[in-house]
């Protein structure tokens, strides 16, 4: 290959969120259509970031086609602010984004992108939050062919999506999708929430905060807008479920860490015989319980 | 810059990359760091095919990549994929006439002589893939010896600049349908999703960067039996074409560079049309950056697989646009392979959540469904 060509030498100079300008734009009006029709996947050109395909890329794309000076960014994962990943994208977002602010407070944030989880404290109408997302569609259940689906999703026939809850309903008593659980938006349009346990899925429910949900590999940008209902897909006589943290006799688990009773939890195996460890998952909400209960604590004594 | 939160994990990261490094360079005092272009030119077909999957025809780029990956192709291509995402586009490529690239090397087997003569030029293909123990312990002086050699030894240059196509004779002798000009602008891929159905060029610009060995296991099962396309290479070629560019003042089309490309064509056994016009035979189209003659082949082939598949619907994977077109690209299938590595913790304890349940359910369904057994002993 011909010597002549020269390394570019305006490597450093990469653009403020890393896209160009063009791309970002392209980005917000997807953005816009999605949340004018509520829960419908808008296909959107996807690029390239320079983290794995599956590794938030959709949700990347949203954050830094949306943030700007004076955004306080907040990015978990598994509801974790110090994982690997997380630590990762919004390390990106630093590099890229000078004079943006990132934060672990729930509160504070005024961006926060997220992968399996939504952070327990409920957001505000200031507050966007961004999920990344690796199935865009819950047809895919049921239909592989995209085109095929395109077309159910448009005529509301989602007929084989209760089929197989009920299915699952005669096989194990019991509907046994875990998390990407099915939620009809606005009446009409079923989305996949991204994998955020079941027990998130009420949060989704006439949010004050506007909630955009963006699939990068699979190309697809969709959005739960404020004030908005989002019900989980179930029967009349089966009422949704969410995960069951109570223990052998009934009582709810407590965080062992701050001592919530009111939170997602992690199960922590321990080696040897010593019991299993249930943990908030919210690593920000169990910090600021910590603190509440230690501040209570001082005062009483 | 405003408050940076790093924990745990901002430091197991911070360590994972000086390890990357320290193997990268684990040869010590020894070592010798590779420079961009012994990677451009001695690993040339390595650095083909990351120009080619990465989509970003930039060769010293792509050895860049290929160095700091340590010769992960699908990691380099990525990364060069990447590069490509912060730059805007700048304009619509005219298209090309490859009739007009400068060959290194062009075959035909569907006719023993053709028009300009077969050259065979650089392959492995004829080569016997035996050690060449005598490149394990190169000497310098040698190495660098041999291109100048092989530069006196050639005569200077009674080859033409191009060579005519194959399939404008095979079209000139009305085997093949005449060319219909194409209304409308290319699909861009990178500015457009794929949505279904898509037209050729999406196809096409889709696997023209798509990675090789996926392209190729699709292919081969094509040739294998799962599709019948049965084709018969009218033409190879690989060399630089000139890219023309409208000039930014004039619009004049002026030779902005050159880029290096594998083109393919295949023509596979007629078929009957609706209406009256007479059989022809059918062609397939497969082109790529660099020196990627499988590909090129591979493309080639799932282009005419494509095409039937369009037409009458798809009776094998490979004839499906949304199977062959949604999983070819490295990029993205690489990305999600590597993603199950990521914590799946909560994803995984609302699983846990599931299956406890239906376990806890079984075994008491169980339990009430044999009483209801022994009940019915008794009744009976």
């Amino acid at each position: 290959m011909s010597p002549g060509y020269e390394l570019p030498t305006d490597e450093a100079a990469y653009s403020f969120g890393f896209l160009d300008e063009y791309a970002k734009r392209e980005v917000r009006r997807c953005i816009l259509k999605a949340i004018s029709i509520p829960g419908y996947q808008t296909p959107y050109a996807s690029r390239e970031m320079p983290m794995g395909r599956g590794f938030g890329t959709g949700g990347l794309q949203v954050t830094l086609s949306l943030i700007g000076p004076g955004d306080a960014l907040k990015v978990i994962d598994q509801g974790a602010d110090d994982s690997v990943n997380a630590v990762n994208l919004r390390h990106f977002v630093e590099l890229t984004c000078p004079g943006i602010d990132t934060t672990e407070s729930t509160q504070q944030a005024t961006l926060i992108q997220s992968r399996h989880r939504i952070p327990e404290v409920p957001l505000t109408e200031a507050q966007v939050l961004v999920l990344q997302v690796p199935y865009p569609d819950p047809l895919v259940l049921v239909e592989p062919s995209e085109a095929r689906r395109k077309v159910m999703h448009g005529e509301g026939d989602y007929s084989r999506l209760l089929t197989k809850l009920y299915e699952d309903l005669v096989h194990f008593d019991e509907i046994t999708i875990a998390h990407r659980y099915p939620t009809r938006i606005n009446g009409h349009y079923v989305i996949d929430p991204s994998p955020i346990p079941r027990y998130d899925v009420p949060q989704l429910h006439q949010s004050k905060a506007l909630v955009l949900l963006g699939a990068g590999r699979e190309k697809k940008i969709y959005a739960v807008p404020p004030y908005t209902n989002a019900e989980p897909l179930v029967f009349d006589d089966v009422p949704f479920r969410t995960e069951d943290f109570d223990d052998a006799s009934g009582k709810r688990r407590a965080c062992a860490c701050c001592g919530a009773t009111d939170s997602f939890l992690d199960e922590i195996i321990q080696q040897g015989d010593a019991p299993t460890r249930w943990q908030c998952s919210d690593s920000d909400y169990c910090n600021q319980q910590l603190a509440q209960r230690q501040a209570m604590k001082q005062e009483n004594t | 810059m405003g408050y940076v939160a790093i924990k745990g994990g901002g430091r197991a990261i911070e360590g994972s990359h000086a390890a990357v490094e320290a193997l990268r360079t684990a040869e010590g005092e020894s070592g010798t760091p590779l420079t961009l272009s012994t990677i451009e030119h001695q690993l040339r077909l390595l650095t083909s095919r990351v120009v080619s999957e990465g989509g970003l025809y930039h060769p010293r780029l792509a050895a860049l990549a290929i160095k700091q990956m340590q010769g992960d192709t699908l990691e380099a291509a990525f990364a060069l994929r990447a590069y490509r995402s912060t730059k805007p586009r700048l304009l619509e490529m005219p298209v090309q006439d490859t009739s007009n690239m400068r060959l290194i090397r062009r075959i035909s087997s569907a006719f023993k002589d053709i028009p300009g003569g077969q050259m065979l030029g650089p392959t492995y293909d004829y080569a016997l893939r035996l050690m060449r123990m005598d490149l394990a312990d190169e000497s310098p002086q040698a190495f660098r010896s041999v291109a100048k050699r092989f530069r006196q030894a050639q005569p200077d240059a009674d080859l033409p600049d191009s060579f005519p196509k194959v399939l404008d004779a095979l079209r000139a002798d009305g085997l093949l349908p005449p060319l219909t000009p194409r209304a409308g602008e290319a699909f861009d891929i990178t500015r457009e999703p794929l949505v279904f159905p898509v037209p050729r060029s999406a196809a096409l610009a889709t696997m023209a960067r798509a990675e090789t060995g996926s392209l190729l296991a699709i292919a081969y099962s094509n040739m294998r039996g799962y599709g019948d396309v049965h084709p018969t290479i009218a033409e190879l070629r690989v060399g630089y074409l000139p890219v023309m560019l409208p000039h930014p003042v004039t619009g004049e089309l002026t030779e902005a560079g050159e880029v290096l490309i594998t083109e393919c064509e295949v023509v596979a056994m007629y078929e009957g049309s609706d209406n009256d016009a007479p059989p022809v035979f059918t062609l397939g189209y497969g082109a790529c950056f660099g020196h990627n003659e499988v590909k090129a082949i591979a493309m080639a082939i799932l282009d005419r697989a494509l095409q039937k598949g369009m037409r009458d619907g798809p009776s094998n994977p490979s004839e499906d646009p949304e199977f062959v077109l949604l999983h070819v690209d490295g990029v993205d299938s690489m990305g999600f392979a590597s993603h199950y590595k990521m914590p799946h913790y909560v994803t995984f304890q609302s699983d846990m959540d599931r299956l406890r349940t239906t376990q806890e359910k079984a075994a008491s369904g169980e339990a009430t469904s044999s009483e209801s057994a022994d009940t019915q002993g008794v009744k009976a």
